[in-house]
Formats: structure tokens, C-alpha cells, sequence
């Protein structure tokens, strides 16, 4: 795999240890800096860990989080596989999110099992058809996916922000949503799903369920299709890949088309299933974050879900930080957030070389050299 | 649902003694995205539970949301706590609350901006377009060149009923008058950006512009750090910005959230909190223009007085707005 560096570690150490390291010296880190202004690490690191996991609406809301993270997540990964790196996943999740009210309220009339499926089908086809426009740009003109892609989350934010001020304007409102969607078109909130295990009230809804069978579908695509494999072959080498009678161009609108559809389906949980109507600026930077789950889970499916479950946890934990202790404001939670990404993701391979000192096998090293 | 209840209790108290467990007695104020010192909005709502902090000793809480989702989580939480009283400041509060407040009948809510028909709610919102008439008449009359500016944040319905306001007032004062309207963007940084704000404020000025009215938040100190560059007005909104650059401050479109905030709290704790929905408006001292000495040597006699009219006339009725 070409995200992974070469390494002569056991295989427990490299999915295991190294990043749990990385995440201990985000978390030393923010301690100190949550100890300088005076507030008591220890307790606030206890408040985060039990405001994310400790009682059940707080496991709720961490895997409300979790499922926008999934959904993002893997619309980075479909397109880095290809060698695309898509910062557009906040704009085709409006879309997303847009395509999915408007099948919400056009089919109000419809049951469910109808209704959801064409919510489903309408909000991935405005995220794909969104992340379409850059890849065709891209195929044919060679223009740059980053810069293309990060335009169209302003044109994304402007159409939002016009539908709702305009024609999908709640009537009589001053505050920017949408009427509300029908209970049919409404998820199943995950405390009724599993009544049986008691699970407390909250957020998370029955998205999530479609966020890993969408896990699932990445996982199967990327490694036991053809179209997988072709779209990896372009991402680690295009011109291998155009000798080898694959087109470079059809790789690259296929994986931007899922990856768009992947951004556009985190619509499905904020509207389907939490707020029951579109508000402006539903995705709250969630597209963004998306970026880092993808990196941090090396995207693997269950490494995404894994990484998705972290950010989740830092969402929910901080939020309860934040609410609890008064010093700690919602920057301060931004900031601890950035330090995991820093040494979970971007310093990532600090500790590597001191532990392949350490673990290595000295025969491979003997064999290397 | 009582089961799942008892069973997040019992979780709670297992592990941790989490605080979701503990009571408090002091009033919470929940602030809009926008953030908490945002020299405007929020910062009149901070201010007033301030005033209420140190004129009676009593302490409050307070948060700052990051998303739609912790809105409502928020609400919750703390209603479940036994906050007294919780204090939601916006309009993006108004579908969270409809859905919050009647299940938890006992704890009081104050929302400012919203409109809400419960027993435990208290809504606040206010007539922005009255008092954004008096400023537009005061722009009119200050204006040599005979065309003044609009600059709103982000483009939303609220915003459209502050510049309606201005309008309408300017053309009582000079129906030629020109007026252009320019909104910072179309996502919640619009409401962030003194940069865009100082650009925007550059350029209708080189378009004739002389005094420019802005309803943007924090945006609008790149206004009128672009006025005083220009030597130009501006005019500031929501919280008195007289002061910020004596002699660039035609005056400030005031909209009176701390006293909202302010005289909540103190009902909730000497137990005269009522429920209800009320619109503050010139006449029950919810919006105005501010003169002090930051700014009354650019308010002459004369604009004082037809100003004084207006806002008399609106009073009783005489003129009214929005068409």
C-alpha cells in the first residue's frame, strides 16, 4: 500500500502502539495547557473521557459524531486510493444534504421504505454529481482537484444559503431552515432500534448502521473488484496504469463520483436523521475533519471507523469539557482536536524510528542492507 | 424510555460520578455560534449577565456551542441539571427550543430573537427595523453625496429586515437618496471577517458612498476601520459602538439583548419570571440610536429633532413599516 511507510516493526506495534503513543503526547500536551490556565488536567481529561463514553446519551451523541465522520472520511479515502485529494467533502455534503430534503419533501407521500431509499439516492447523486465537476475538469483540462474542489465548497455554501433564504424557506420563518420532513423520511434513532439493550436517548440514528455498511462496500470495492483495482493502479502510478490498457481519466470521474456520493450521504444524519430539516451550515466543518479521519485510519475501512470513533469521542468529550469547566472554552477544544490530528497524523512516523530500534528484526535490517 | 433513563443514570453514576448527576442553581446562558466577545450580538447578552453577576453577586453560567447539534444538547443538558433559568440567545434557537422546552416543564427558558408560544418560554425579539429607520434618517441627513451604503453579514432574512428598515427611513429624509446593499457572504464567517467588511466599505465609498450602516457583527469593525481610513461614517448595530472611533461613529443602531439578559436573570432569582412572548421596539426601549459623548458633535440640533419625531410618530403609530 502506498500510504503506508516501509517499516520493520510487528504489525502490533504499528497498529497499535504507535498511534496510541501519538495520542498520549496530544493528550500530555493538552494537559499542560489546560494546567497553565487552572484548571485541573486529570479532571478534565476524566470529564472528557466519561463525557464521551461514560453515560448513555453521551455514547449517543459520540456516535451521532462518529457517523458524519465515517461518512467523510471515506469520501477522502475513495478519492485518495485514486491519488485525488478531495477537500471538497464539505460542499458535496451540502449538495448531499440538499438533494436529500428536496426527495423528502417532493415524495412526502410516499411510505418509508420508498421514501428513504430515494432520499438515499438523491442525496449521494447531488454529492457525486458535485464532486463530478472537478473530476471532469481534472480529466479534461487538468485542472487542480484541490483548488477546484475547495471553490466548490463557497458555490455549495451560496446555493445553501440561497434555497434557504429563498425558495425552501420554512414559511413565516426569520431563522435560515427548511420546513420540516415527514416522519416517514425520518431514521430510526438508534435508542428505539435497540430498545431491547436499553440504550439510552440520543442523537445517533440508524445512519450510523448505513455508515459501516458503506464501510463494508469500500472495503469490498477497493480490494476485490476490478474497478478497485484499477482505480489503485491510477492512484499509484498513471502511466503504469495507461501502459496497462487502464484509463487514467475513467479511474479518476469513478472515484470522485463515489467519494462524492460518500460526502453527499452525511446528509442522511444530520437531516433524516437529527435535525429533521436543513438549517445552514449543517456540516459544520465535518467535511474538513473528514480529511483526518481518513489519515489517521490509513484508509482502511475499520481504521476509519476506528479513527471516526476518536473524533467522535473528541467531539462529544470536548463539548462536555466544555460545558463543564468554566476556563475551558470551545477554542481550547478546537486546539486539543488539532494537536491529535498534528501527532496522530501529521507527525505520525515521529516515534518510528526510536521503536525500530527497539523492535526491529536484525536479520531483515541485515538483509535490507 | 423511563428504563433507558434509569439505566444512563445508573451508567453515570458508575463510572466516574460523572457530572451529569449534579445539580446547579445558577442561571445558563447559552450564546449563538457567532461566539461570545464579538464586540456586538453576543457580547450584549455577555455584558448583561455581567451586570447581573456583579450587581447582585450571584454567579451563571454560560457556553458557547460549536454546532447546530450541541444547540440542542445544550438546551438539554442543562434543563435536565435544574438550571433555574436558561437564556438562549438567537434565532437558530427557536426550532431547538420548540422541541426541548416542554419536556422539561420546570425550567424556565429565555429565548432572545426567537417567538415562541410555550408556558415555560420567554421570547424576546425585537423591531430592528425601527430602529434601523431612525439610523437611515440620520445617514440621509448626514450625506453630502447623496448616497450611503448598506452592509449586511450574512444574507438572511433577519439581516434583510435591518437594511429594509434603513431604507426606508433614509428615503423619508430624501426619496432620491441612493442606496447600495452589499452582504459579506453566504456562511456563518461572514459574520467574522472585518477584512471582507473593510473591503466591501472600501469600495462603495469609492462609489460616492459617505456613510455606510452595518448589521454584520464582528465584520463591521472592518467597516468602520475602513471609514475612518476614508474619512467617512459608519454606523455601528447591536451593541453601542460609539466609542470604537470617536468621530467615524455616526451613531449605533442599539438593540438592548444585555437588558433582555440583564432583567431575565434578575426575575428568575426574586421569582418574578413570567412566561410570554414580547417584541421590543422604540417604545418599550428595545432598540435605538445611541448618542454620547463619542458622537453628539456629529449630531446637530436640527437631525436631532426630526429624529425625535420619527421615533415619536412610530411610537404612536403614525408611520408605519415594512412593506
Amino acid at each position: 500500500m502506498s500510504t503506508r511507510a516501509p517499516t520493520d516493526l510487528p504489525r502490533l506495534v504499528d497498529v497499535g502502539l504507535i498511534p496510541a503513543l501519538n495520542l498520549l503526547t496530544a493528550l500530555v500536551i493538552s494537559g499542560l495547557v489546560i494546567w497553565v490556565l487552572g484548571e485541573d488536567p486529570f479532571e478534565a481529561m476524566s470529564l472528557m473521557v466519561s463525557g464521551a463514553f461514560g453515560y448513555g446519551e453521551a455514547i449517543s451523541y459520540t456516535l451521532y459524531y462518529t457517523t458524519n465522520f465515517i461518512f467523510t472520511g471515506l469520501a477522502v479515502s475513495f478519492a485518495y486510493r485514486c491519488g485525488l485529494f478531495n477537500i471538497g467533502g464539505e460542499g458535496q455534503a451540502v449538495l448531499g444534504g440538499i438533494g436529500i430534503l428536496i426527495a423528502a419533501l417532493l415524495f412526502k407521500d410516499l411510505p418509508g421504505l420508498l421514501l428513504i431509499p430515494l432520499c438515499i439516492i438523491f442525496g449521494a447523486a447531488l454529492g457525486a454529481l458535485w464532486a463530478a465537476i472537478p473530476a471532469w475538469l481534472l480529466a479534461k483540462r487538468g485542472s487542480h482537484i484541490v483548488i477546484t474542489t475547495i471553490m466548490f465548497n463557497f458555490i455549495a455554501a451560496a446555493f445553501l444559503s440561497y434555497l434557504l433564504v429563498g425558495p425552501l424557506r420554512r414559511a413565516g420563518a426569520q431563522s435560515t431552515e427548511s420546513e420540516d420532513i415527514v416522519s416517514a423520511a425520518q431514521l430510526m434513532p438508534l435508542h428505539d432500534v435497540f430498545a431491547f439493550l436499553g440504550m439510552a436517548e440520543g442523537p445517533a440514528n440508524m445512519a450510523f448502521v448505513i455508515a459501516l455498511l458503506l464501510c463494508l462496500f469500500y472495503g469490498v470495492f477497493m480490494n476485490r473488484t476490478k474497478w478497485g483495482y484499477e482505480l489503485r493502479v491510477v492512484g499509484q502510478n498513471p502511466a503504469a496504469a495507461r501502459f496497462g490498457g487502464i484509463s487514467a481519466n475513467r479511474g479518476i470521474m469513478i472515484a470522485m463520483i463515489l467519494s462524492g456520493a460518500m460526502a453527499g450521504l452525511m446528509g442522511l444524519n444530520e437531516v433524516l436523521g437529527v435535525q429533521h430539516r436543513l438549517v445552514t451550515n449543517f456540516t459544520s466543518g465535518f467535511g474538513f475533519v473528514g480529511i483526518a479521519v481518513a489519515f489517521m485510519g490509513r484508509h482502511n475501512p475499520i481504521g476509519i471507523i476506528l479513527a471516526a470513533l476518536l473524533f467522535g469521542a473528541l467531539y462529544q468529550g470536548g463539548a462536555e469539557m466544555a460545558f463543564e469547566m468554566p476556563a475551558i472554552t470551545r477554542d481550547l477544544v478546537v486546539m486539543i482536536q488539532g494537536l491529535v490530528i498534528l501527532f496522530a497524523g501529521a507527525l505520525e512516523h515521529m516515534y518510528r524510528p526510536a521503536l525500530n530500534r527497539i523492535f526491529a528484526n536484525p536479520k531483515k535490517i541485515e538483509a535490507a542492507r | 424510555m423511563k428504563k433507558s433513563i434509569l439505566i444512563a443514570a445508573a451508567l453515570s453514576l458508575m463510572t466516574w460520578g460523572s457530572g451529569a448527576a449534579l445539580a446547579t442553581s445558577e442561571p445558563v446562558l447559552i450564546y449563538d455560534l457567532g461566539g461570545k466577545f464579538d464586540k456586538s450580538f453576543n457580547e450584549a447578552a455577555y455584558s448583561g449577565a455581567e451586570r447581573y453577576r456583579i450587581e447582585t453577586g450571584n454567579t451563571y453560567k454560560d457556553f458557547e456551542p460549536t454546532n447546530e447539534a450541541q444547540m440542542e444538547q445544550a438546551l438539554k443538558r442543562f434543563a435536565r441539571k435544574g438550571a433555574p433559568l436558561v437564556l438562549a440567545i438567537g434565532i437558530a434557537y427557536q426550532t431547538p427550543l420548540e422541541k426541548v422546552a416542554p419536556e422539561f416543564p420546570d425550567v424556565h427558558f429565555t429565548a432572545v430573537d426567537a417567538n415562541i408560544n410555550l408556558p415555560n418560554v420567554q421570547s424576546v425579539s425585537f423591531r430592528e427595523d425601527e430602529g434601523s429607520y431612525l439610523v437611515g434618517m440620520i445617514a440621509a441627513m448626514k450625506s453630502e453625496s447623496g448616497s450611503i451604503g448598506f452592509i449586511g453579514g450574512m444574507d438572511i432574512p433577519l439581516i434583510r429586515k435591518f437594511g429594509a428598515g434603513y431604507t426606508q427611513g433614509a428615503r423619508s429624509v430624501n426619496p432620491d437618496i441612493k442606496i447600495m446593499e452589499n452582504f459579506v457572504g453566504a456562511t456563518p464567517t461572514a459574520w467574522n471577517d472585518p477584512i471582507r467588511g473593510g473591503e466591501l466599505a472600501r469600495s462603495q465609498f469609492a462609489r460616492g458612498v459617505d456613510v455606510i450602516y452595518s448589521a454584520a457583527g464582528p465584520t463591521g469593525l472592518g467597516v468602520i476601520q475602513a471609514a475612518k481610513e476614508a474619512q467617512q461614517y459608519a454606523i455601528g448595530v447591536d451593541s453601542n459602538q460609539n466609542h470604537i472611533a470617536p468621530g467615524t461613529v455616526l451613531t449605533s443602531m442599539v438593540k438592548r439583548v444585555d437588558v433582555v439578559v440583564y432583567e431575565s436573570m434578575l426575575a428568575a432569582s426574586d421569582g418574578t419570571w413570567a412566561p410570554g412572548n414580547a417584541v421590543r421596539g422604540l417604545a418599550e426601549d428595545g432598540v435605538d440610536y445611541a448618542v454620547d459623548e463619542h458622537n453628539a458633535a456629529l449630531i446637530t440640533d436640527e437631525m436631532t429633532a426630526r429624529v425625535e419625531e420619527a421615533k415619536r410618530m412610530i411610537i404612536a403609530g403614525e408611520i408605519t413599516l415594512g412593506e
